[in-house]
């Protein structure tokens, strides 16, 4: 049974003409990328999916019951979302952070129990940012601020996760390290959905993409199937230059 | 995490300690010995008349002040996600200064002009977020905005009030302006009240440290924002209303009380709240029982203690914290 599906769901994007209806099954272990241009709904579409905007037309599900229908705490529980920046109104430690991903699992009255404390660490510790537990997040890098709000979500432990830019700030071997674990996440039978830049992180992490162009239209399907080095020229507006490696598609974008 | 009790125990010594000295000092000195004697039923009936009737309730009503307002302080901040927010940020004191300097202006005293005062306050409460409220959407800014106008709109009429009033109403209004705990009230309703909301918050608390990350977040994470923060919003208007309506404007508790206490003890609004509430109290406490003794037999405003005891406190955590 899919995790997450919308019915002829069309994003509301003030003073934009309706986009291409979508209607996606997001299955249990599978891992969906995102792709397209800068302002073109990728993120109001992320926050569609998790009902914090409304959408213009159609509906989203998780499994069988409309999100909408669903109240904050049921949706938390079953749905993580890691946003593109964290906001840090107030100084809080890295451990406080990623202890807050529990949030939907506790009853108003109860405290963290030690239970969730192991949790939240054992997150930190597979994100590699357990050594900063006492550190207040406002200190830290973009970086490392990056892979706590990722901790967070995975002390959440929901089924389907939403990302939105996951590896932003992140160096080369941590944004193949937070792929990794998603793509871990996804063997484990849960669904991830994110939005990405990085092409070839996409076509080497993702098994399903969705492309969003700059005109409204959209088109979706297994990795293999969307690669096609003219379809992605469109989307970007930049000439490609496809080569191999590794048994895969490389796209290195065309100089001048 | 369960180490709220520490913090609070001692918070709770300070408090009494406060209390005390409060007791015993004042224009005529009783030793910690009488007011125990007193408060344990014993003692001369003179002794008597002047704790339980005079200094009892006044130093209750101040703590009682000082807690309202460091709550209301700390829950604005919450709200608005802004530390510089204080209970009269959205322009509540200055509905209830009008409200209040009104009913002077009247002829009026006592009871009515805290009545007034309270009225005041809510109807500045309403205005400003009915206006904020606008096509359906407010952001804290939007609501810091409106509020601070809205403050400078009231600052206006007071002025006028001010100018137009007689000569011999203008002391009893500055003293009202500026915070003065000798007109409090019974103080058992704010005591209540007090209590009452530190038990409310209790179960908030951990939906409250979610809200402070941003509202995207914290509905995410479960929170369901837009009621949570109207909870907020009536919880510290009410708050700061019964403060204000009690002592009139007393600044600087609540902008000050919930930052020293998160750079002493963190963020988790669980444990400071309440100890907001005991360490506003203290606060207050203390500063009444100095413009009583100060310049006695006559009293100062006790706003304009607690600003000259909260600055320079306030300013050396400031600087030996990061």
């Amino acid at each position: 049974m899919p995790d997450l599906n919308t019915e002829q769901l069309i994003i509301d994007i003030p003073g934009r003409a309706d986009s291409t209806a979508l209607s996606l099954q997001v299955g249990a272990g599978e891992t969906w990328g995102v792709l397209g241009p800068n302002g073109v709904g990728k993120t109001t579409l992320l926050h569609t999916l998790a009902g914090l905007r409304k959408p213009r037309k159609g509906r989203v599900k998780l499994g069988t019951a409309a999100l909408a229908s669903l109240g904050r705490r049921t949706i938390a529980r079953r749905l993580g979302v890691v946003f593109q920046d964290q906001q840090d109104g107030f100084p809080a430690t890295v451990l406080e952070t990623a202890l807050v991903g529990r949030h939907p699992w506790l009853s108003p009255w109860q405290m963290e129990t030690a239970e969730d404390e192991r949790l939240a660490r054992q997150a930190l510790e597979t994100l590699g940012v357990d050594h900063l537990s006492g550190r207040l997040v406002n200190t830290l890098s973009g970086g490392e601020r990056q892979r706590v709000a990722i901790a967070t979500v995975l002390a959440q432990s929901p089924d389907t996760w939403l990302l939105d830019e996951p590896t932003n700030h992140l160096d080369l071997h941590h944004q193949v390290a937070v792929l990794q674990l998603l793509s871990e996440q996804a063997r484990s039978g849960r669904s991830v959905f994110m939005c990405l830049h990085d092409l070839n992180l996409a076509a080497r992490w993702c098994d399903h993409l969705l492309l969003l162009y700059p005109n409204g239209e959209a088109c979706w399907g297994p990795t293999e199937t969307m690669l096609i080095p003219s379809a992605l020229e469109r989307l970007y507006d930049q000439k490609l230059i496809t080569v191999e490696a590794d048994g895969a598609p490389v796209f290195v974008p065309v100089r001048g | 995490m369960l180490g709220y009790s520490r913090p609070l125990a001692i918070l709770v010594l300070i408090s009494l300690l406060c209390m005390v000295l409060s007791i015993s000092i004042g224009s005529a000195a009783l030793s910690p010995g009488d007011t125990w004697a007193v408060l344990t039923g014993s003692g001369t009936s003179l002794q008597q008349t002047l704790i339980l009737e005079l200094r009892l309730p006044r130093t209750l009503s101040a703590f009682a002040t000082g807690g309202l307002l460091a709550v209301a302080g700390a829950l604005m901040q919450v709200l608005l996600r802004n530390p510089l927010a204080d209970p009269y940020i959205l322009g509540l004191s200055g509905g209830a200064a009008v409200g209040a300097l009104l009913a002077m202006l009247a002829g009026v005293a006592g009871a009515l002009v805290s009545g007034s005062a309270f009225a005041g306050a809510m109807l500045a409460t309403l205005l400003v977020f009915g206006l904020a409220h606008g096509t359906g959407s407010w952001t804290p800014s939007r609501l810091l905005l409106t509020g601070v106008v809205v403050a400078a709109g009231w600052g206006a009429i007071i002025t006028l009030i001010l100018a137009m009033s007689p000569a011999r109403q203008l002391p009893g209004m500055l003293y009202w302006l500026m915070g003065d705990l000798s007109h409090a009230g019974n103080p058992a309703p704010a005591l209540v009240m007090l209590a009452l909301v530190c038990a409310l918050v209790f179960p908030l608390g951990r939906s409250l440290n979610v809200l402070a990350r941003g509202p995207l977040q914290a509905a995410a994470l479960g929170v369901s924002v837009r009621p949570l923060e109207w909870l907020i919003y009536v919880l510290a208007s009410v708050l700061t209303a019964a403060a204000v309506s009690m002592a009139g404007s007393i600044g600087f508790v609540g902008l000050v009380v919930p930052h020293m206490l998160r750079l002493v003890l963190g963020n988790d609004q669980r444990l400071i709240l309440p100890a907001c509430a005991l360490g506003g109290g203290s606060l207050l406490v203390l500063a009444d029982s100095l413009a009583r003794v100060v310049i006695a037999p006559e009293q100062l405003p006790v706003g304009v203690i607690t600003a000259l005891l909260g600055v320079p406190t306030f300013l050396y955590l400031l600087h030996r914290s990061r």
